[in-house]
């Protein structure tokens, strides 16, 4: 494999605390290592930024819900196809883009590790297909359980070993990653048009609440010792004055401490958090509570969190909480596609126009924006879009913006419609803070890597880790005339590096590099009374064999990467 | 000795049944016996077994017989005839797996092709009306163990799906439907006292093409509103009993066929149909399903979407991916005369296309790459027998409700023959070469 030295670029790295410093970064066999031959090639990023490979924590790129967008919206390709040429097939999509150009367009902004948020287990081959067709990325899947069967009874009895047991035969089963959980119970009760919006509310039939599948599934994952924590999108998301139902829900998660092998400090990580932090009792008086929420997690040590910031575009929300879509379409009146899921989940899709022109969308573009503001810990707190439900991923790079801008904010508000209202119902008139390049690289970077578990292989970039690299075409010591200069900065990177191959240069593809799935091997002891279980669930629920759910990850996996535990003691 | 294999998944229709037993010989060479199938399923696997069946390519002559060729001739001409072309089509995809698929898309990314599948003559109709409104929709395992209301519209399972009803909609006991049949009530709306009609707790014998206007009617009926004394000639007071029922369940299905997707109103009468389902979940909940037929014509549309944004239809000709059904789509091409080559493969519409249509696929370079002899292949200048997926394969499928299934192969091909992948995997690598890409 080639040698790289990279050269004198301006590094940003919060693994080993460099702060811009010039520093060379060299690259073997597909390592950061200390140096490098003679021979090596030299790329000078003079001037130029340096960072790992960016981190995506939670985004829904792949599998049958954002399949089924890009099925139900032709117009989303208007305007936005990319011809073959060079390394590239054909591309197109602009808040649903093909697999193809998922690939591409995280490349080009330096992202080289990328989570789809929400795999169905029924539906996990086509996940993996999809992820075969996404060049470039490594990538990972997190199966939903806040709404599974099985975690619904064991829970409901306290069998935390037995949950346990399950979440490791189905992350076997499906190849998945982590725990996710959608509108824990509400989703089930979706089964009968009904829905769970507080922790409190009981789930039809299974005579459980939220809050107990909640702490069970933070008990099971702890565990196992997997390598992320509990990943939730909770009960009663979008909806006036839901910031209680979130701070109920982060409350369960006191008192319990992570336990894995793997660095990872927080139980519950909670996504697309400005989607969680409204105050208000209607449309009307609608306004922002992200000071509740972050003074919450500021304090409490055991939590992260992710953005999930409107970018105020046209886009294609879609989500496993199917009674918040069904509420969605009832409000703007487009298209909804839905999809319940036997025994596992539900999705549905609607899309959705952020309009700067209405005052509710751009007081969350402000709740957004003072999240990550208001949290003092960016090692903690994660730039999302929650992509496509708050705007596609190719706008990081005007998040970054605005984050990095007081300037940029202003004129962005601005240019609201009702700007006295955003700036009345929210304090994004009152933050002056401005997120640095380091704090940059620990929200996109080194932050997710170690919630995510991985922070001994990506986000940094300390001899040993992979050598995902990207310099930015970005001069930290020259003061910044336009803040639109970020956002170029951070769209079409300088140079991608992805386990040591150059996959982009000048912001052009040059190579589809050696993508790779990871997925964690959880082993536990033998549970005969789980696999009984699994057995009857199959034989009398499910309408596919239990042979031929469990093929479900065979052959299909593209470069496979096992993150190996083992919770057999 | 002779082997059990289980759990084999079926590649006959959309239902992709996949608790399918076959026995083969020892030697796993042929197969003996297949239990639990339908009768076309079984038909299918016992099909394959025949002993005059063809395994290699063969190409018309001038006289018009038949020359056998090697699979490297066949996949010399397809090469030449798709590259060569300046607008090829690629049509069918639905009876072959994903992987096949895939690979067809990367030829027809470099040839500039349309890609079409049997959508196209089906449930296209449905995918425009989805694009229109939205879908509510479940897997069929959900309407096992929730639906107490079944719907039939348009549709006949008893023939087109036989295992459906008794694995998915009116037979199984599911987890809150323990009674079966018994919790259920079932509804068929069909102009003819069809097999599936007679199993029907109430059968609306609705005045052929007038489905778009019972639609409605049913609707106006949920809203307790004014109706005409008959619409669709139906009379009002059963309108108004059938939107009683429906409302009254605690999870209805609408199942639905070409019996509206292909008759009067086409993509309208199904834009009515999820306006109806989208309407019933005001007051309980309703999910709708199209009845697909090939059985993974599903996965074609899946896989044209992931790799190109659109289901069906899709004309990669500019350089980029456009879709306009009417102008992109496969009748309407040929009907025009615009297609200069074809390439058909897992389908036959030879049998089912307007003799003008296949009068011009008669006239141009063509490829039919079947394990059957077809109307289609007759009427093409190159025959391609392959393996047979599902059978002689493996590879991925995706059922009618789009969940995603590994069928599985159960006995070796014929000795020396290619399957859909790999000879299109040939074609592949030698239309890279004409084209010099690398």
């Amino acid at each position: 494999m080639s040698e790289y030295i990279i050269k004198n670029g301006h590094v940003f790295d919060p693994v080993q605390g460099i702060k811009g410093d010039k520093k060379d970064i060299a690259i073997k066999d597909g390592k950061i290592v200390d140096k490098v031959g003679s021979s090596a090639k030299v790329v000078d990023a003079k001037d130029k930024t340096v960072m790992a490979g960016a981190v995506e924590i939670h985004a829904h790129i792949a599998g049958p819900k954002v399949n089924l967008g890009r099925i139900y919206r032709p117009e989303d390709k208007l305007f936005s196809y990319v011809p073959k040429g060079g390394n590239q097939r054909m591309a197109g999509g602009f808040s649903i883009p093909t697999t193809f150009k998922t690939g591409y367009e995280y490349a080009k902004m330096g992202y080289t590790t990328c989570m789809e948020a929400a795999m169905p287990p029924l539906f996990s081959r086509h996940v993996h297909e999809e992820i075969r067709d996404t060049p470039i990325i490594d990538e990972a899947a997190f199966p939903v359980f806040g709404n599974n069967w099985f975690v619904l009874e064991y829970l409901k009895n306290q069998e935390i070993e037995n949950t346990a047991a399950y979440i490791a035969w189905l992350l076997r089963a499906t190849k998945g990653y982590a725990v996710k959980v959608v509108n824990p119970g509400g989703t089930e009760a979706w089964g009968w048009g009904l829905n769970c919006l507080t922790v409190n509310d009981p789930v039809p039939y299974f005579d459980i609440t939220p809050a107990e599948i909640i702490k069970g599934l933070i008990e099971a994952n702890e565990y196992l010792g997997l390598p992320h924590s509990m990943h939730i999108h909770p009960n009663n998301l979008g909806n006036p004055g839901n910031y209680e139902t979130t701070l109920d829900t982060l409350k369960i998660a006191e008192g319990i401490k992570a336990k894995n092998k793997f660095g990872r400090e927080q139980v519950l990580h909670l996504t697309h958090t400005q989607f969680h932090s409204y105050g208000g009792t209607n449309w009307g008086d609608f306004e922002s509570k992200a000071k509740e929420v972050t003074d919450y997690v500021n304090k409490n040590k055991n939590i992260t969190i992710d953005t999930g910031n409107v970018t105020l575009d046209e886009t294609t929300t879609m989500t496993a909480d199917g009674p918040f879509e069904h509420h969605l379409t009832g409000l703007n009146h487009l298209k909804w596609a839905n999809v319940d899921v036997e025994l596992e989940t539900a999705a549905g899709v609607v899309p959705y126009i952020y309009s700067p022109s209405i005052s509710v969308c751009a007081i969350q573009w402000a709740v957004g924006i003072e999240i990550p503001l208001m949290m003092k810990d960016p090692m903690r707190c994660f730039i999302t879009t929650d992509h496509p439900n708050a705007g596609p991923f190719t706008r990081y790079p005007r998040v970054i913006k605005w984050l990095m801008s007081a300037k940029a904010r202003e004129t962005q508000i601005n240019a609201f419609k009702h700007k006295d209202k955003v700036l009345s119902q929210s304090a994004i008139g009152t933050l002056d803070r401005e997120i640095s390049l380091y704090e940059i690289a620990q929200m996109t970077r080194a932050g997710p890597a170690k919630s995510l578990g991985l922070s001994s292989m990506i986000g940094g970039l300390k001899p040993g880790m992979d050598a995902d690299v990207v310099v930015y075409n970005f001069n930290p010591d020259k003061p910044v005339a336009d803040p639109d200069q970020i956002e170029a900065a951070f769209q079409k990177a300088s140079h991608v590096f992805k386990s040591g191959v150059e996959v982009v240069t000048d912001g052009e593809i040059v190579s589809n590099g050696n993508k790779r799935t990871l997925w964690v091997n959880a082993k536990t002891k033998e549970n005969p009374q789980v696999m009984r279980d699994i057995q009857e669930k199959f034989l009398k629920y499910y309408s596919v064999s239990r042979a031929n759910y469990e093929a479900l990850g065979h052959h299909i996996v593209p470069n496979p990467y096992a993150i190996e535990v083992d919770a057999g003691q | 000795m002779t082997k059990a294999v289980t759990d084999v998944v079926c590649p006959f229709c959309g239902t992709l049944c996949d608790d399918l037993e076959v026995t083969v010989s020892d030697d796993g060479k042929q197969i003996l016996e297949v239990a639990n199938a339908c009768v076309i399923g079984t038909a299918k696997f016992m099909h394959s077994q025949a002993k005059d069946r063809l395994t290699r390519p063969r190409m018309r002559q001038e006289d018009g017989s038949w020359k056998e060729v090697s699979y490297e001739e066949a996949a010399d001409y397809t090469a030449k005839i798709l590259a060569g072309a300046k607008k090829p089509l690629m049509y069918g995809w639905s009876s072959t797996n994903c992987e096949a698929q895939s690979m067809g898309h990367e030829i027809a990314e470099m040839c500039g092709a349309v890609v079409d599948n049997t959508a196209a003559v089906c449930h296209g109709t449905t995918l425009i009306a989805v694009q229109d409104i939205g879908l509510p929709s479940c897997t069929l395992g959900e309407i096992k163990n929730r639906a107490d209301r079944i719907i039939f519209w348009g549709c006949n399972p008893a023939h087109a799906h036989p295992r459906h009803m008794s694995r998915y909609s009116i037979f199984p006991r599911g987890f809150f439907t323990g009674k079966g049949q018994k919790s259920r009530k079932v509804v068929v709306v069909d102009p003819r006292l069809t097999d599936t009609a007679r199993l029907a707790d109430i059968h609306i014998q609705i005045e052929q093409g007038r489905d778009y206007e019972l639609l409605n009617a049913l609707r106006v009926a949920l809203n307790n509103e004014w109706l005409p004394d008959v619409v669709a000639g139906v009379p009002k007071e059963k309108i108004r009993e059938v939107a009683d029922v429906l409302k009254s369940g605690r999870f209805g299905i609408i199942f639905f066929g070409m019996g509206v997707t292909q008759t009067l109103s086409k993509n309208h009468n199904i834009d009515e149909a999820i306006a109806l389902t989208k309407h019933l979940n005001e007051f309980t909940k309703y999910s709708i399903m199209p009845m697909r037929g090939h059985y993974n014509v599903t996965g074609s549309g899946e896989v044209l979407a992931w790799q190109f944004g659109f289901p069906y239809s899709v004309d990669l000709s500019r350089g980029f991916a456009r879709y306009n059904p009417g102008d992109t789509s496969t009748i309407d091409l040929l009907a025009r005369g615009e297609v200069d080559a074809m390439l058909t493969i897992a389908s036959d519409p030879g049998a089912h296309f307007p003799i003008s249509c296949v009068k011009h696929l008669a006239k141009i370079p063509s490829v039919c790459i079947d394990p059957h002899q077809t109307p289609t292949s007759g009427v093409s200048k190159l025959h391609v027998p392959v393996a047979f997926v599902g059978i002689e394969v493996g590879g991925n499928a995706y059922r009618m409700d789009n969940v995603p299934i590994d069928t599985r192969k159960v006995v070796e091909p014929p000795e020396g023959m290619k399957t859909d992948e790999e000879f299109l995997t040939m074609v592949r690598d030698r239309v890279k070469k004409i084209k010099g890409v690398k």
